[in-house]
């Protein structure tokens, strides 16, 4: 059972399957996310991209199939939300991150506190990390946002952001943003993209869900192309431009009318 | 000018301040309408000795709304515990029955508590249902098995646990009080500096995200529902052992009042967000009202008007403040004072507009 640690990739699949009762929701998936690579994931509805993710985040388990997170094969029997994260798989979802009406050096450390003896919270190392992140790793500067803040002075892009610096200081491999940009102005998805490059520079792997395909485009390295269940593409950035990507997403949705139409 | 760096906008970061001035307020002006009463230490010895039990149940009361839940079944976990207590010292005979009498009546208090947590967490039944049929269970058991007959317990009096639970310390202060004290400062630190408080702050905040977050949320609200019961039964405790006596509505009359020190005291209902500082002067507020009217002479219809009236007024206080209203609000005064060429920054609301 035991095979050689696959080193290159923050995570692999081998083959993953998983049917709803009879619906084939995903077939033959065989995915490589590199070490340090931001990867647009693009398909429309009902594709099977948050199957998939769901499956990589431990929500619950193909129906068979492998994946390797850091060179480590999961054991689907054992893989939850917890265990993902102590993997080094952490999800941005696009409402159900922070809790709004907590302070934001709460938000930072919930589910995995900084202990003093009988479950007491080392409050002020909690503080003092948190505006290190805060400063250091997403580079929130004088805005009046401190660590004692609450959520929901933050606007949707800097909540993006607390969320992501959150998982990149708690060693995150994989960071799977999730629809991160759903519902947000212009300037904050420029904020939110912002956050990814900090993601890129810190030497961490992404993948980047989104249906704007020009944020996709931009802020990918590769782009990997779902629909019916089945990954239909993945092309390296550089092999395509914007438009030529919008002009094959097209045909492709017309190849799969015609197909259907005959 | 920026709301946030008014000079009254600090006022709104400390807890339970809107709450003590109310508290302030209300007793200088029982002050100065009853002074007869007031200037006397026994109207404040008065209220240390019946506030209490109060107290109690709104400290509990307020994790239990923290969490986004509501429990309806204390005034009858009340009953239960004081007649596990009363029942156990009457019919026990050893030396110790008043303490196995304590143990008991917590262990009710507890197993009620756990009932109402596997309902709620675990079925998943909406709090406001599972213990509102619990709270007519248990009053229903308790009259039945008390077979609606009151117990006296006057040699209860001669005990250790009389002088520990409502004795009077140096002959005057009740050491009820003193129980409410620390109890409120324990259950502040468990709520905003130990990790179960954190988690029923999240859970009340958003289920989801505490979930998702790796909080086990049904864990949790059991464990919250078993603490309330306990407290519950303590509150029993407190209550018998001051009045000697046990009777099988005890408990009734508790809801309203305790759940108003709660909500004055700044606690959101909507959960998430709550203050033991603010309801342990709430309790204090809300249980001085009724004497402290009758004191000042007017007509007794009056009482719960103004009981009312100031609830709303506290109340009020705490939205505005939680909105940060009061700091705008001194911005806007501030606006009008000095003369508008004066300005040189930009609107009250600029960082609301400018930086969203």
């Amino acid at each position: 059972m035991v095979e050689a640690p696959v080193q290159p990739y923050a995570a692999q699949t081998v083959n993953i399957e998983k049917y709803f009762g009879l619906v084939c929701a995903l077939k033959d998936v065989n995915l490589e996310i590199g070490r340090n690579e931001i990867v647009g994931l693009i398909g429309d509805n009902g594709a099977g991209k948050s199957t998939l993710v769901k499956i990589l985040t431990g929500v619950f388990p193909p129906t068979s199939g492998k994946l390797y997170v850091a060179g480590r094969q999961v054991d689907f029997k054992t893989y939850n939300v917890q265990q993902a994260h102590a993997y080094g798989v952490e999800t941005v979802y696009q409402d159900k991150s922070l809790g709004e009406k907590q302070v934001l050096w709460r938000n930072f450390f919930i589910g995995r506190q900084i202990m003093l003896p009988f479950g007491f919270i080392d409050v002020k190392k909690e503080k003092e990390i948190a505006s290190e992140i805060m400063l250091n790793t997403i580079g929130f500067r004088g805005k009046g946002i401190t660590v004692d803040s609450k959520v929901s002075v933050l606007s949707g892009g800097e909540r993006q952001g607390v969320a992501i610096g959150r998982a990149m200081h708690f060693k995150a491999e994989l960071i799977i943003l999730d629809e991160p940009t759903t519902a947000l102005s212009l300037k904050e998805v420029r904020k939110v993209l912002d956050f990814v490059h900090k993601i890129k520079e810190g030497g961490k792997a992404c993948i980047y869900i989104s249906h704007d395909i020009q944020d996709v485009y931009e802020i990918s390295d590769r782009l990997i192309i779902m629909d019916r269940g089945k990954i239909v593409a993945s092309i390296a950035k550089e092999e395509i431009s914007l438009n030529a990507l919008g002009e094959f997403l097209l045909e492709y949705a017309h190849g799969l009318k015609d197909e259907a139409e005959s | 000018m920026n709301p946030k760096d008014s000079p009254l906008a600090f006022l709104g970061r400390i807890e339970g301040l809107p709450i003590l001035g109310v508290l302030v307020l209300l007793y200088g002006a029982f002050f100065i309408a009853a002074p007869s009463v007031f200037t006397r230490p026994l109207i404040y010895m008065s209220f240390l000795q019946t506030i209490p039990p109060a107290l109690v149940l709104g400290l509990g009361l307020t994790l239990v709304i923290t969490a986004g839940e509501i429990d309806l079944s204390f005034p009858a976990v009340v009953a239960l515990a004081g007649f596990a207590f009363a029942w156990t010292f009457k019919n026990l005979n050893t030396p110790f029955a008043p303490w196995i009498g304590v143990v008991l009546a917590l262990a009710a208090g507890a197993l009620a508590g756990y009932l109402n947590g596997l309902l709620i967490a675990r079925i998943h039944v909406p709090s406001i249902m599972a213990t509102l049929a619990t709270q007519f269970f248990w009053y229903g058991m308790t009259i039945l098995i008390a077979q609606g007959l009151q117990l006296n317990i006057k040699e209860i009096e001669d005990t250790a646990v009389h002088t520990i639970l409502t004795g009077r310390i140096l002959g005057t202060i009740p050491a009820q009080a003193v129980w409410g004290l620390v109890l409120a400062l324990f259950l502040w630190f468990i709520l905003n500096r130990h990790r179960f408080g954190e988690a029923i702050m999240f859970i009340g905040d958003n289920p989801n995200v505490a979930q998702v977050m790796g909080i086990n949320v049904e864990t949790t609200k059991i464990r919250l529902f078993t603490l309330m019961g306990v407290i519950a039964a303590f509150a029993g405790l407190l209550l018998t052992t001051e009045i000697n006596v046990f009777y099988p509505t005890q408990g009734q009359g508790y809801m309203l009042p305790v759940m108003a020190a709660v909500f004055i005291g700044g606690t959101l209902i909507s959960g998430g967000q709550g203050s033991i500082v603010g309801t342990f002067f709430g309790s204090y507020v809300i249980g001085s009202l009724q004497a402290g009217v009758v004191a000042t002479g007017i007509t007794s219809y009056w009482v719960q008007s103004v009981m009312g009236l100031i609830m709303a007024i506290a109340v009020s206080i705490n939205v505005m403040i939680g909105e940060g209203r009061i700091a705008a609000l001194s911005a806007r005064i501030r606006h009008w004072v000095v003369p508008a060429h004066l300005h040189t920054t930009g609107e009250p609301s600029a960082r609301t507009d400018a930086s969203l």
